[in-house]
């Protein structure tokens, strides 16, 4: 594994250069440490790090570029035919790859010499089942430029792999050299090592952003790329939802978007309502023992994993209900299992947490002298609690509630085992409907192919989604703390 | 003024009454007073139903998946059969397949039943097979290859019950529902009944459930949770290594160093906002960004760790940030003081006594990547079979594996109640392993934690 013993090399590099940084230092003040200006160990963490980093970074970068720099020349190389071949340049690409490896993993096992593995043609050769041999099972015969691809992919890999060894290496003892020729006893080494670490930790800071920006990008070149196959006022005002990996599909969001709400409000009025009153009663009500128990289990159901409560969905509350609203309990208004009540129901249970700890925060910042007032004037509790701490919490308990509803949109597993899969435009909430998280797992999952806009429009659901959470999420922060400010 | 007083005057009748009785007002008041009370309570009340509820059907519907049904029979490993040149050699042994030693356990299961007297009440005696598993040649045959000198001898085996003999037991099948059955006939039942009374047959603790693999769709009664187990683990690393470096030294320049700027505002808005993004958007940035752009493999641990990474960090920054806020100043001011550069300061002085803060906040970010199931669906943790352990540690982290509760997700799309048995038992094992996490954030934070 070349990768790793370059890895191993320039570290080795770096911990020589730790050592010997530090000697030099010593011997430049003749052993006497009170000549140095920092302590030793910092002269040799200055070389150490002079070494890792260019190393390390010359290693990730060839690491990203190389890949990148082969996947386009090879692509070249597969005619127009093989795109029709293999219906995709993705699937073509991935073939090469493997006959690539095939081809490698039959040198090393020594059931083909290097120059043939260079050299042999498939018109002369059976190079699927000579691969077979070494157990790399292909799909279908090799084509020829199938063959000239990997082979070419095979000669850039070794190649590159060459040129990274040697420009890492190079780079490492550069730094090494320059770093250990400037080691001297006036060297300002603590603060060139400090430096080196505030910019580390910086870019572990920005991590946050470049997050963000690959979140966006991902989504928006994918959403892009779908529009331009799907019109996007389709998108947006149609009102079917039917998707078909053979073409002709109709991906109007409106259903989706009416099944999403419909769940959302469920939850939210199983949620809030009980939400708020515990959090009343524990805030204004409950004495610390109450609190102590009562507020740690209620937020156990906040740290139970959402695959247990769609579990719980499909499996307990879904049959329940049945037996109530079903064909069986008489009613007939429910044809199966899963529907909105029953992911709503749930997902309710899941939020009331999220609302009673996010509002007994807000209750309990409002000043205890107003509560005293309005008791003062003869209010008993519950008048002062609805009449002077709620209106003065209302608007953080609206972001609280804001909150609440963009988690309820953006939840999946419960969705996608308790609320159904078909997409419609209706009332009954003990219908089976569907939502745009659960359509985003059913189009990316499987084989699907990433050109048709049955997989894309997962991209331009998960943007939209996206958007949705992170406008409702704003809104709720700014809400609550502007909220804020007023008392503290 | 006076009109005010005229009117409130004795004549108006109420003046007389003493002040501890209660106006109708006030009665109601107070009724309403009560009613709100009683409506905290309810909701508490109601609250604390859902956690019951849960966690009880969990814990009813998970604990049968530990236990399993065994048969326990002698099969007679007839040489004639499987060695045919008698020369145990492992080329030719393995050239005789499950189809092969199918027939041995069957006759083995109709010699011991006839032993016992027990009634076969088939036409075809054959077909009392259907009460073993289908793995059970399987399971024979890998005895054999891995101890060839059983040959020609008669050996004990604890041979799986079919799935449906298993529910049985559990009461989750009975002879009603066998009717339009295709597997099993209630015939089946009565024998099943006379082997647990005659002593072949026994339902007893399944430790496969916890450490094997999930076989085959067809086979519930051979799943196990184990190798999705191993997936996670080596999640989990990949989480632990990349979050717990990156998150603290957000957090140390975020809350040390960061000067007010624009930059800075920005990679605040941005972590709270990161904070609040469904889980699933983090599985299509993981799909777009790890598998299209850079051919990561799929379904590989490495990529499910880096997406969880990704979507945990914002956690680990807040509390570690936190903790870095409840170390006072003095703390600093006094490194400060005796020389020490800022650097310094906060590295030996501030990060070592926020440190239990710090893994607390790491513990519960792991226990919440632990259990999160949506980005994993995208980027190919299900419709996997996860049958086989990964040989080796680079194994374990590139090829493909699944998670425990993707596994669980993909036995809950199966629709057969004795995987959705398996999905509660995987539950529970899912939930022994964040409760154990949780337990210990709170030892460490209870242990550790200074209160300044």
């Amino acid at each position: 594994m070349p990768v790793l013993w370059l890895f191993i090399l320039v570290l080795a590099l770096g911990l020589i250069g730790f050592v010997l940084g530090r000697a030099r230092a010593l011997k430049d003040a003749q052993g006497d440490i009170r000549l140095l200006h920092s302590l030793p160990s910092y002269y040799g963490s200055n070389v150490l790090l002079a070494t890792l980093i260019p190393g390390f970074a010359v290693l990730v970068l060839w690491l990203i570029v190389q890949p990148m720099v082969i996947h386009g020349q090879v692509a070249g190389m597969i005619p127009e035919r093989g795109l029709s071949d293999y219906g995709s340049l993705n699937l073509a690409m991935s073939d090469v790859r493997r006959v690539a490896e095939g081809l490698d993993i039959a040198v090393e096992q020594g059931a083909l010499s290097a120059e043939q593995a260079r050299d042999i043609r498939t018109e002369f050769t059976d190079i699927r089942g000579r691969l077979g041999e070494v157990g790399v099972a292909l799909g279908s015969n090799v084509q020829p430029y199938v063959l000239q691809a990997a082979q070419k992919y095979r000669a850039m890999n070794a190649t590159g792999h060459w040129l990274m060894s040697a420009a890492v290496i190079a780079a490492a003892i550069a730094g090494f050299a320059i770093a250990y020729m400037r080691t001297g006893k006036d060297m300002r080494a603590r603060n060139s090592v400090e430096r080196v670490i505030l910019i580390l930790l910086l870019s572990a800071a920005s991590i946050a952003i470049l997050t963000t920006i690959g979140i966006v990008l991902s989504l928006i070149f994918n959403t892009i790329e779908f529009f331009k196959l799907y019109p996007a006022t389709d998108f947006f005002f149609g009102t079917t939802w039917s998707p078909s990996f053979g073409g002709g599909s109709e991906l109007g969001i409106l259903p989706l978007f009416w099944g999403t709400f419909y769940v959302s409000i469920i939850a939210l009025i199983v949620a809030v309502p009980i939400g708020l009153f515990a959090a009343v009663y524990l805030s204004e009500y409950a004495g610390p023992k109450v609190r102590a128990i009562a507020k740690p289990l209620l937020e156990v159901l906040a740290g139970i994993p959402t695959i247990v409560y769609g579990l719980f969905a499909l499996l307990t509350v879904g049959p329940l209900l049945m037996s109530i609203f079903g064909q069986d309990g008489g009613l007939g208004w429910m044809q199966g299992g899963r529907s909105v009540m029953t992911a709503g129901l749930v997902m309710g249970v899941m939020l009331i947490p999220f609302v009673s700890s996010l509002s007994d925060d807000i209750i309990n910042a409002v000043p205890q002298a107003m509560r005293d007032g309005s008791l003062g004037l003869g209010a008993t509790k519950s008048e002062t609690v609805k009449q002077v701490v709620l209106p003065a919490a209302l608007p953080g308990i609206v972001g609280a509630i804001l909150l609440a509803a963009s988690r309820a949109i953006g939840e999946t597993m419960i969705v996608v085992l308790g609320a159904g899969a078909a997409a419609k435009l209706d009332l009954n909430p003990f219908e089976a409907m569907t939502t745009v998280t659960t359509r985003i797992v059913s189009q990316l999952t499987g084989d699907a192919d990433f050109s048709s806009p049955e997989a894309l429009v997962a991209f331009a659901l998960g943007m939209t989604l996206f958007v949705i959470t992170l406008a409702l999420n704003i809104f709720a922060l700014y809400i609550v703390r502007k909220y804020r400010e007023q008392y503290d | 003024m006076s009109d005010f007083t005229a009117d409130n005057g004795p004549t108006n009748g109420t003046a007389k009454t003493s002040l501890f009785t209660q106006t109708a007002r006030t009665k109601r008041r107070n009724a309403a007073e009560t009613r709100f009370k009683v409506y905290g309570i309810g909701a508490i009340a109601l609250g604390l139903f859902f956690l019951v509820a849960l966690l009880f059907s969990i814990v009813a519907n998970g604990i049968p998946a530990f236990k399993q049904t065994f048969v326990t029979i002698p099969v007679e490993l007839t040489e004639a059969k499987l060695d045919k040149n008698g020369n145990r050699d492992p080329a030719d042994l393995a050239k005789v397949t499950t189809f092969g030693y199918k027939p041995l356990v069957t006759s083995a299961l109709i010699v011991a039943l006839k032993e016992q007297g027990i009634e076969i009440p088939f036409a075809k005696e054959k077909d009392v097979e259907d009460i073993l598993s289908s793995s059970v040649a399987a399971q024979v045959r890998d005895t054999v290859l891995a101890n060839p000198d059983l040959i020609g001898q008669t050996v004990d085996f604890r041979l799986l019950a079919s799935s449906r003999v298993d529910g049985y037991f559990k009461g989750r099948v009975t002879r009603e529902s066998l009717v339009r059955d295709k597997n099993l006939d209630a015939e089946h039942l009565d024998v099943a009944d006379a082997m647990v009374d005659a002593g072949l047959m026994k339902t007893s603790f399944n430790p496969a459930f916890i450490f094997g693999s999930d076989a085959s769709e067809s086979r519930p009664e051979q799943a196990g949770i184990g190798v999705s187990m191993i997936g996670s683990f080596f999640m989990m690393i990949v989480v632990l290594f990349l979050a717990l470096p990156i998150g603290v030294a957000a957090s140390i320049y975020l809350e040390e160093f960061a000067p007010q700027n624009k930059w800075t505002d920005l990679i605040e808005v941005n972590i709270s906002n990161l904070a609040a993004v469904p889980s699933i958007v983090f599985g299509i940035l993981g799909l777009a960004v790890f598998i299209q752009f850079a051919h990561l493999p799929q379904s590989a641990p490495l990529v499910g760790g880096l997406v969880l990474t990704l979507m945990t960090l914002p956690t680990i920054i807040i509390s570690t940030r936190a903790s870095l806020k409840a170390v006072p100043p003095s703390i600093r001011d006094a490194a400060l003081g005796v020389g020490a550069s800022k650097m310094q300061s906060v590295f030996h002085h501030v990060l070592p006594l926020a440190m239990p803060g710090i893994l607390t906040g790491t513990i519960i970010g792991l226990a919440q990547a632990l259990g999160e199931t949506a980005p994993l669906l995208l980027i190919g943790m299900v419709g996997f079979i996860a049958s086989n352990m990964p040989d080796g540690i680079t194994a374990g982290f590139l090829s493909p594996n699944s998670a425990m509760p993707a596994q669980i997700y993909e036995w809950a799309k199966r629709a057969d109640p004795a995987y959705y048995e398996r999905a509660w038992g995987g539950i529970i094992i899912l939930l022994v392993f964040l409760m154990t996490m949780n337990i210990i954030a709170v030892i460490l934070r209870r242990r550790f934690e200074r209160r300044w």
